[in-house]
């Protein structure tokens, strides 16, 4: 892992933060779209580096946020009935549904477990055979793969007690949205390295076309999101809106050929609704027919819940980048990390989790 | 499991044979024979010592001079057995450094064990033969015990309560309410190496090295650190809620602030690397065999230099100062020259899917 520190360099990343700043005529609104840049950003303290030269815009990109309360109540529903192991990514334990939490359902008894993989379950279901085993398939084009692998691999192995309760999203059609969203103030967007390293950059030139917005495909350690956003600034500031890759180091122009074989073989493309910004068309993944027998929804008959977002919560303003978290009326009330209205307070990675967590609601004037 | 997390039998021999019990039954919390022989054949060969021997129903002490220190915790972890240590040198050291950080020498620990039904005689016995050696390498005694056993189902293997009495001498007064404006903040080496062993045996994450637990007994660097009273204002075990929890707690008990240089918090690069893939910070990841001092300017790099003399401090460092401002609050520089603010945790760091 000695390749990282290269790329936490304090030095180089102080005399990228003095570029950008002097390339800069005026302040960029600049949206980073996925949740693990701007755990990043915020955790060094990037955007107060460049405060001056950029506003950082954090985007819809934390999958845990997105995820449809409805959804949540539908996992709920299924952990908590006998005999059923649900297995989840960490951090969607605390994102609370309609009434509870996973964390709760575990005191009350269910069998929730947190893996750090979708395979992982895959396992558990093949080591307790007279059990059913579910895992929770969130994510981005950057966690589909190996959820695709795992139902693939459940199928042919006939492991018939497992079953995956399915909420994919995608980034294309999420910028689009949030460009033809009339209040947009993005000017431009750092894309997620880890998402085009499955998907590849290709599908972002019809945007950059549309829309005339500069697309820069960026890392996530300090120095590649400085350097993402460097050369942001200077397409803009040049008025020549391109695809870049600034993250050659891990995304190819085609991505992971293999990865997109198997995705296309499992998943088909659906209009799924996000969290605090509505359905967006043909936005999301799920199970095709021949993988049916593996959807939880299906297998579980929960299809028939229906859950209404909270109306106070205003996180689908700030995951479209109209509102900052610390503008909410309830932000830091009502709504903290401990009590979250909405998704974006709950993970870590969420906006308003990030602002509150990092201190970025009071003035830390004094130790600069 | 690997090789390194298995207790090691090969040098534990019961004194005398137990009954045909290869495991622990219910009878052997019952207060009867089975609990004659466990104590006999167990603990009292182990801890030996004349207190404990004379097996009566509470132990009798001397008092020593000075003011009496009084501390207690309960060992739940899982795996009993880790890389670099088990639940018995926990069990030991937790209350040890507990007392230690009050300035206090520890003297003597109770053990109490909750024992499952069903669970090994052999990894008890390896147990206490590490608690055994953990107190003779801490200097106190095991002078009174306990020990009860829960249905099987009703317990994780074998939890153990330690409670410990140490003596801090008049005059001496180090606290977490202590720290003042213009103090150094000082750790005695890396950070989250406990955690992050106990999470990669747990979760079955397999590193290119085994990170090792940094369990140990800080009563002696703390001694050695003891003639810097009275600029020795705080000490503080950074165990659960890592390094970033103890400085949140020192800054509001100190009504301070606290501010952390991030790029000089000393971190192993392999638990740097775990806490990256689990994206978790080593900050938040607990310790234990580290210490926080929090000390008069004046002493700053006398006080670092003795500890990095210490074998519990080679890795020692200056990582911050106390500030009269944004008070209750730590608040970092971080390595890119940007700055944040280190909240308190809701509850365990959970690992983030992406």
């Amino acid at each position: 892992m000695k390749y990282l520190d290269e790329f936490r360099d304090g030095e180089l990343a102080r005399r990228l933060a003095r570029e950008i700043q002097q390339t800069a005529t005026r302040r960029w609104a600049i949206m980073e779209v996925c949740g693990g840049q701007t755990h990043s950003i915020v955790r060094n303290g990037l955007d107060q580096l460049l405060e001056d030269a950029v506003e950082m815009i954090h985007g819809p990109g934390c999958p845990v946020c997105v995820t449809p309360l409805e959804l949540i109540d539908k996992a709920l529903a299924i952990a908590s009935q006998p005999g059923v192991i649900f297995c989840s990514f960490g951090d969607m334990l605390r994102v609370p549904g309609s009434t509870k939490d996973l964390f709760r359902i575990k005191a009350e008894g269910g069998d929730v477990r947190v893996v750090y993989s979708p395979l992982d379950a895959l396992q558990i279901a093949r080591q307790n055979p007279d059990r059913q085993v579910v895992f929770f398939g969130i994510g981005f084009e950057t966690t589909a793969p190996a959820n695709a692998m795992a139902v693939h691999q459940a199928k042919l192995q006939q492991v018939s007690n497992f079953s995956m309760l399915v909420s994919h999203v995608l980034v294309p059609p999420a910028i689009e949205a949030i460009m033809n969203s009339p209040s947009c103030r993005v000017q431009a967007f750092l894309a997620a390295g880890h998402v085009c390293s499955v998907m590849g950059y290709w599908q972002y030139y019809p945007l950059v076309e549309r829309y005339r917005v500069p697309i820069v495909i960026t890392g996530f350690e300090p120095l590649d999101l400085l350097e993402g956003i460097r050369r942001t600034v200077q397409l803009l500031e040049a008025g020549t809106p391109q695809v870049e890759n600034a993250y050659e180091r891990a995304v190819s122009f085609e991505g992971n050929q293999a990865a997109q074989k198997l995705l296309s073989e499992v998943f088909e493309v659906e209009d799924r609704n996000w969290r605090g910004i509505g359905e967006i068309p043909r936005s999301g993944w799920k199970l095709r027919d021949a993988y049916r027998d593996f959807d939880a929804e299906h297998r579980f008959s929960v299809s028939d819940i229906r859950t209404q977002e909270s109306s106070f919560c205003r996180s689908g303003e700030v995951l479209q980048g109209n509102l900052k978290p610390n503008e909410c009326a309830g932000f830091g009330h009502e709504c903290t990390p401990r009590h979250p209205l909405g998704a974006t307070m709950v993970s870590t990675e969420g906006a308003c989790a990030a602002y509150y967590n990092y201190g970025r609601f009071v003035a830390v004037d004094s130790i600069r | 499991m690997s090789a390194m997390t298995k207790p090691d039998l090969s040098l534990w021999s019961c004194p005398l044979p137990l009954r045909d019990y290869p495991s622990i039954v219910l009878g052997h919390g019952g207060g009867g024979q089975l609990t004659s022989e466990l104590i006999e054949h167990i603990f009292v060969p182990a801890f030996r010592n004349t207190t404990l021997e004379t097996m009566a129903d509470s132990s009798v002490l001397p008092a020593p001079a000075g003011r009496l220190a009084f501390s207690t915790d309960s060992y739940v972890v899982q795996p009993l057995f880790f890389p670099g240590g088990s639940i018995g040198d926990l069990a030991v050291y937790g209350t040890v450094n507990d007392l230690a950080m009050s300035g206090a020498t520890p003297l003597y620990l109770s053990a109490g064990f909750i024992l499952e039904e069903g669970f090994p005689l052999s990894h008890l016995a390896a147990i206490v033969d590490r608690m055994a050696v953990a107190a003779r390498a801490a200097g106190v005694q095991i002078v009174t015990g306990d020990t009860k056993v829960v249905e099987k189902g009703h317990g994780d293997g074998c939890y153990i309560n330690t409670a410990g009495i140490g003596v801090v001498p008049d005059g001496l007064h180090i606290g977490p309410a202590l720290a003042r404006p213009g103090d150094v903040v000082i750790v005695s080496g890396t950070i989250g190496d406990h955690g992050m062993a106990i999470m990669s045996v747990r979760e079955g994450l397999e590193f290119e090295t085994v990170i090792q637990s940094d369990t140990a007994a800080l009563n002696s660097l703390v001694a050695s650190l003891l003639p810097f009273a009275p600029h020795l204002h705080v000490l503080r075990d950074p165990t659960r809620g890592g390094l970033a929890s103890s400085l949140l707690e020192i800054a509001g008990q100190s009504r301070v602030g606290i501010v952390l240089n991030e790029c000089s918090v000393p971190v192993l690069p392999d638990v740097q690397a775990a806490c990256d893939l689990l994206g978790m910070d080593p900050l938040y990841v607990p310790n234990e065999g580290k210490l926080v001092a929090i000390v008069d300017p004046l002493v700053a790099e006398s006080v670092l230099a003795r500890m990095r003399e210490h074998e519990h401090g080679h890795r020692a460092a200056i990582i911050g100062t106390v500030t009269e401002q944004h008070v209750g609050m730590l608040a970092a520089k971080t390595a890119i020259g940007g700055t944040r603010i280190i909240p308190l945790q809701i509850g365990e760091q959970i690992p983030r899917i992406c």
